[in-house]
């Protein structure tokens, strides 16, 4: 039952926003209160996935495991906190026809969650595909909201490259439905394509495979297709990055990290291999790019690169301590990026500017805003005590147990590199003396109030991980293995 | 099926002529130097598309090829040409020569290398294939496919790159009639329902693009990118 609240929750939130109330904030609150209720039903999905059986609402249409629950959960925080925060940023456009402009926002908002919501539930691969490919469409608009020539430029390239990637996984998941008919499945379900896969012959999940990595791979950000991201990330309104860069990426992930499992059924494929490439390299090319960018949300959106090079060369490494180190990796990443870009939507609005360059000193002219990046800023580059430290040495633990030094010593060099980079461009902007006067004194209540409740988590986990969500952690990490 | 090889050759060989000339469209995409000749070329090849879907349909006694037929015909060759003439009319018939990064020769010598991989590919998969399958529609759906992803990134105007993402799901779907000649609606029906709202999202985001940067020539949207 929670499953449909999840999935129609937003969807009928969506149509309320439309209404045209007199009070411009209504769509807005019940925003926030629908992301709440959303939350709260994920909250009991977790709790029941976490007990080892996956929720069956609908069999083989809407159904949920741990790994599911583990998205789920994400999104719908993530959801939340970035809800709150859109009404500050929203009670902010006053230029003509405001009122229509707020209603359609949040219209997109609710269009846009739902589809993330609903990657991680459906259980037909097809549905799956068209869910993230909506996760897409409906959020195009949200990237141009700004409605500037940057974010405009920033949606097409998003757009374009993005629906690409989606033809491209299309073609992997028809290939794999023939495999899967010839053995005699019917629903072509995530369950029915793991039983499947032994039987089917290697080349054809081998290539069916590659189609659906470089697919997937290009809207979770993997090189040499992630050029659109770092333009995407940065020039949509920070809760939508937050949501883009936090949980989005994470969906198009999950899919492609179902899908080795999968492929690694069939007798003599090695999926692992290039998976472990494009992490590498993904890492590689974002650890070395995200030295010399000159915007400070830019540099979160290569961080997210990063990160989904790491979730990535985790699951190539293999073995159970690694998969555990990937499902961890992902939650750590989704509460810190989050909470970056919030606090990034919080400095853009006292500042108005994007350019790490022209700010200066920022703890001394709004301590709370200052902090709250230093704090985001060792968070998401895997200082201790934060919880993406922990789960990097979770995965840097597995890879040298099961002796794989090479990858293990790129991994850690390039997340080296990352930590100088991220830290060495947040903390100048944090610390020195002002230059220039800001626009404004603080920033909007529900910005603190929604960085605050995203830090909790983010905090939190690194000293403490209650006993519920380290089981769902562990049975998620199943989901990675055969 | 060797049995419908001989009792119905004459279809079989309409079928191979189909999928040849819907290999001859997926060049004609990267061919094609003006924007309403784009639009024309595809539809030509969404035509195709549903042709094949229609023999193949008929060769296997599949209701849901003729199915995947009929919502290609009214998707693809009625609905999508009449949503992008609606949002982008001026655009379509703008007369001017669309801008390329690379010149059509050079195009064409390498789509043909895209198609000669695409060949060698589906050899080594229909080798070891199971049985149902067209060894046509799987390395020409497959080169639709990849052509596709080259004409969006050789070409630098906004509706020429929407069309070769639409072609690039006519591919797919050119391939997947044949490999799964008994695939689900479901997967037909979110086929389509994608294609269409990429082609109202698109068409809406250009016109955006149109307003606020004053040109569609989307190869030079450069303000974002590294130093």
């Amino acid at each position: 039952m929670e499953l449909f609240y999840v999935l129609g929750l937003p969807l009928l939130t969506a149509f309320l926003s439309l209404l045209p109330a007199k009070n411009r904030n209504f769509p807005a609150a019940l925003t926030i209160l629908d992301a709440l209720l959303v939350l709260a039903a994920s909250w009991l999905v977790v709790l029941k996935v976490s007990g080892g059986a996956p929720i069956i609402a609908v069999k083989d249409w809407l159904e949920c495991d741990a790994f599911g629950g583990l998205l789920l959960l994400l999104v719908s925080f993530v959801g939340f906190t970035a809800a709150i925060f859109s009404w500050g940023y929203t009670k902010n456009i006053v230029e003509p026809n405001g009122a229509e402009r707020v209603r359609r926002y949040y219209w997109r908002y609710n269009l846009f969650l739902a589809s993330m919501l609903a990657v991680p539930i459906l259980a037909q691969l097809t549905l799956v595909w068209m869910a993230v490919e909506l996760t897409t469409l409906l959020s195009v608009f949200l990237v141009s909201f700004p409605n500037t020539p940057e974010a405009i430029e920033a949606a097409w390239k998003y757009a374009v490259l993005t629906c690409m990637g989606a033809a491209l996984a299309l073609f992997g998941i028809l290939m794999l439905y023939w495999g899967v008919a010839a053995t005699g499945g019917d629903a072509f379900t995530w369950t029915t394509l793991l039983n499947a896969t032994p039987n089917m012959p290697p080349i054809l999940v081998e290539t069916a495979f590659l189609f659906i990595l470089v697919g997937f791979g290009t809207k979770a950000g993997l090189v040499p297709l992630h050029t659109w991201l770092p333009d995407a990330h940065s020039q949509a309104p920070s809760a939508i990055c937050a949501l883009l860069s936090g949980v989005e990426t994470s969906t198009a992930l999950y899919c492609l990290i179902r899908m080795v499992p999968c492929a690694q059924g069939a007798p003599g494929a090695a999926p692992e291999k290039w998976i472990l490439a494009f992490g590498l390299a993904t890492c590689a090319c974002a650890a070395l790019l995200l030295i010399q960018v000159r915007e400070y949300k830019r540099l979160l959106a290569f961080s997210t690169i990063e990160h989904m090079g790491i979730i990535l060369v985790a699951v190539g490494l293999g073995g159970s301590a690694s998969y555990f180190g990937a499902a961890y990796q992902m939650m750590s990443h989704s509460f810190a990026k989050s909470f970056c870009f919030l606090a990034a939507g919080a400095v853009l609005r006292i500042t108005g500017t994007r350019d790490i360059g022209s700010i200066r000193g920022l703890i001394h002219e709004s301590p709370f805003v200052g902090t709250a990046l230093l704090v985001g800023a060792f968070a998401i580059s895997g200082a201790p005590p934060f919880a993406v430290f922990l789960s990097e040495l979770n995965i840097l633990r597995a890879g040298i147990s099961s002796a794989q030094y090479v990858a293990t010593g790129l991994l850690v060099v390039f997340i080296v590199i990352a930590f100088c980079g991220i830290t060495f461009h947040l903390s100048r902007m944090v610390f020195g003396e002002p230059v220039a006067k800001l626009k404004r004194a603080r920033p909007p209540l529900s910005y603190v109030f929604s960085i605050v409740l995203a830090g909790i988590p983010m905090a939190l986990f690194g000293l403490y991980m209650p006993n519920s969500l380290m089981e769902l952690l562990r049975l998620a990490s199943h989901a990675l293995g055969r | 099926m060797p049995d419908m090889w001989t009792s119905n050759l004459l279809l079989h060989e309409l079928s191979a002529l189909v999928a040849g000339l819907f290999l001859l469209t997926a060049f004609g995409l990267i061919a094609t130097r003006q924007v309403l000749a784009c639009l024309r070329t595809f539809v030509l090849q969404s035509l195709f598309l549903a042709l094949s879907a229609f023999v193949l349909g008929y060769l296997n006694a599949s209701a849901s090829l003729l199915a995947v037929g009929a919502i290609t015909v009214v998707v693809k060759i009625v609905l999508i040409p009449w949503l992008l003439l609606k949002t982008l009319g001026d655009e379509l018939r703008a007369r001017r020569e669309i801008s390329q990064v690379l010149n059509i020769p050079t195009s064409l010598l390498i789509a043909l290398a895209i198609v000669v991989f695409s060949y060698f590919v589906s050899v080594r998969i229909l080798a070891v294939a199971p049985k149902g399958a067209s060894a046509m529609n799987l390395p020409i759906g497959m080169a639709g496919l990849l052509l596709g992803a080259y004409a969006m990134t050789v070409r630098r105007e906004a509706v020429p790159q929407i069309i070769a993402i639409l072609s690039m799901e006519n591919g797919a779907f050119f391939a997947g009639i044949a490999i799964a000649p008994h695939l689900p609606l479901i997967a037909e029906l979110s086929g389509a329902f994608d294609v269409l709202i990429i082609t109202r999202v698109m068409g809406v985001l250009v016109m955006k693009v149109h307003e606020r940067v004053g040109t569609t020539a989307v190869g030079d949207l450069v303000t974002l990118r590294e130093e």
